[in-house]
């Protein structure tokens, strides 16, 4: 039986962190849902917050220390990713984007990512649409379509007649992100691939 | 093995001084300090080739043509020709007439270049920077071994009946190299030319190097050029040597901690652990420096970097002293001690050299048999 990875990476600052319980609550979501489909499924959490230094100096340098790596290759061969930022200045942390923009731009292509943010006020909910959505379509990532904000007050009231509550969001995103993940064929092995130098000369010819 | 050492050719402020020197006094030391190299033994001095300041070595030639006129042995190569933004018809002539006036002495480290607006500058662009590698040395390798050449490509005007001028020494290019930290096409097209891999491995951790010449000694070897083993690797490396371990790191943190490529980032004793940089006792330097062999294998040519970051020209002249004195005849012993046989000690030597220095070496590079492609 295949094993899926999933990992969620959290850019909450705080300890306790509600990025990082909303983080957990997606992940277990996700895994009910796959677990149903008899998948045995593996899970990680990647708090940035334990990287914040590194990433930095990895700006200055130009390479990532051994943790950093460590969760970068962790994410980039998860089978499925499920991010979440706490909302600064109308957008995602900028520790949430730095860390991606020290993964490979082809590194996520196609891999089924669950998109979430929290927040003070219900007021920042536009920034799935218009931060993260964009962030993940330009990594070229299958974003699952039912995104997750979570606001201070979501933690402790049900729906409204527009809105299904906390709960039962985190549940639809997570079948869904499942599914997908569930869908996608197994990833190869795509470390040292070579082409030939024939290849090479002859994209050089003229038609 | 061959030990040498390789220039950026960086103007850096002495931060401890607070004194910058000129253009004129970087270019003069830079003289000294290959002067320096061949004084102490070492194989090789290499040069890197800038377009923008703070560096100054935009003309490797000219540098190389006058420390050719003044030394006896040194090989001189650069670290690296961009083959990207120079015109392959002028290396392949500026590099023949420098194998002339330095009877074969000479190297070529091929790059891509890492500075971005260099392209367009030079007329190129950087999204074609791969295609313009193996396009502009393809032609390069054709025009150092045919006579008369034809060729017709994407980014050059096309030539007919040309022959690039002075001919080869003896007929044999110079050996070729070519540098990348993590483009695979790169290692590709080294093994399929049967050419030299250089692994900068500065600034970067050994798994990238590791990655890259495991690839490249594959790749040579199903090109039919002999074993993966038998493949042509350099490494580079870069070392501040003292005789006892505090006095090298006290001396060189001022510079680490400033210097524009690892300055306000992490520690000197992180950057140690993660890259090839050492920092100590010559004991340490031979320690270190062997431990490249556990995984890139037998190889056969190390360069160091030491003029840089601000670094006086007094002190990079006393490191080669170190390094000439203590450092690379204990290297040279070790490495020969483990080296397995039908591995090849050295990059191969131009027949001049080898002519001329009648030591027994297993690889000399062949004349080229003059056939014309159909």
């Amino acid at each position: 039986m295949r094993t899926l990875k999933l990992v969620a990476v959290s850019a909450g600052l705080s300890s306790p962190s509600s990025t990082r319980l909303l983080a957990d609550r997606l992940l277990q979501a996700a895994r009910y849902r796959l677990a149903e489909q008899e998948y045995a499924v593996e899970v990680e959490v990647i708090e940035l917050r334990d990287l914040a230094v590194d990433i930095a100096k990895n700006f200055v340098t130009g390479f990532p220390s051994e943790a950093l790596r460590t969760a970068i290759d962790t994410v980039t061969g998860a089978d499925g990713v499920i991010t979440v930022t706490p909302v600064f200045t109308a957008s995602y942390s900028g520790l949430f984007k730095s860390f991606f923009d020290l993964i490979d731009p082809a590194a996520l292509t196609g891999v089924p990512v669950l998109i979430a943010a929290t927040g003070g006020t219900a007021r920042h909910s536009l920034v799935l649409d218009h931060a993260l959505r964009p962030l993940f379509a330009y990594l070229r990532a299958a974003v699952a379509p039912t995104a997750v904000y979570a606001a201070s007050e979501d933690w402790g009231s049900g729906g409204d007649e527009y809105t299904e509550g906390l709960p039962a969001r985190i549940t639809r995103a997570g079948v869904e992100f499942a599914e997908l993940v569930a869908a996608r064929p197994d990833r190869a092995d795509e470390d040292d691939e070579v082409v030939p130098f024939e290849k090479q000369l002859a994209d050089l010819r003229f038609d | 093995m061959q030990f040498g050492i390789f220039t950026v050719g960086d103007v850096t402020t002495d931060p401890t001084t607070g004194r910058t020197p000129t253009e004129h006094e970087r270019i003069k030391d830079t003289v000294a300090i290959a002067l320096k190299a061949e004084e102490v033994g070492l194989d090789v001095f290499a040069t890197g080739e800038h377009h923008n300041p703070p560096f100054v070595p935009s003309s490797p030639t000219t540098l190389l043509g006058h420390i050719a006129a003044r030394t006896e042995n040194l090989i001189l190569s650069t670290s690296t020709t961009l083959i990207t933004t120079n015109d392959p018809v002028k290396i392949a002539e500026d590099y023949a007439t420098l194998q002339h006036l330095a009877d074969g002495r000479v190297d070529l480290m091929m790059g891509r270049g890492n500075t971005g607006p260099v392209y367009p500058w030079f007329g190129q662009d950087i999204r074609q920077g791969i295609p313009l590698a193996i396009e502009h040395y393809s032609l390069l390798h054709k025009l150092w071994r045919e006579d008369v050449v034809d060729w017709e490509g994407k980014f050059r005007s096309a030539l007919q009946g040309f022959t690039s001028t002075p001919r080869p020494l003896d007929g044999v290019p110079p050996f070729v190299w070519h540098g990348s930290i993590r483009s695979p096409e790169i290692a590709e097209q080294a093994a399929y030319y049967g050419d030299g891999f250089f692994a900068n491995h500065i600034f970067w951790p050994k798994q990238h190097t590791e990655k890259m010449v495991r690839l490249y000694r594959q790749r040579y070897a199903h090109y039919g050029h002999g074993t993966p083993e038998q493949a042509i690797v350099g490494l580079g490396g870069q070392v501040f040597i003292r005789k006892n371990s505090q006095d090298a790191v006290r001396e060189f943190r001022p510079y680490f901690d400033n210097a524009p490529v690892y300055g306000h980032g992490p520690s000197l004793e992180e950057f140690s652990r993660e890259t090839p940089l050492t920092v100590g006792s010559p004991q340490e330097i031979i320690e270190r420096t062997l431990s490249f062999r556990d995984y890139v294998g037998d190889y056969q040519r190390q360069l160091f970097l030491l003029d840089h970051a601000g670094l006086p020209t007094k002190t990079v002249l006393e490191q080669l002293d170190i390094l000439g004195e203590e450092v690379i005849p204990v290297l040279r012993k070790e490495f020969e001690s483990l080296r397995p046989a039908g591995v090849p000690t050295t990059a191969p030597l131009h027949p001049a050299v080898q002519r001329k220095s009648g030591t027994q070496q297993p690889v000399t590079q062949q004349p080229v048999t003059q056939k014309q492609e159909a």
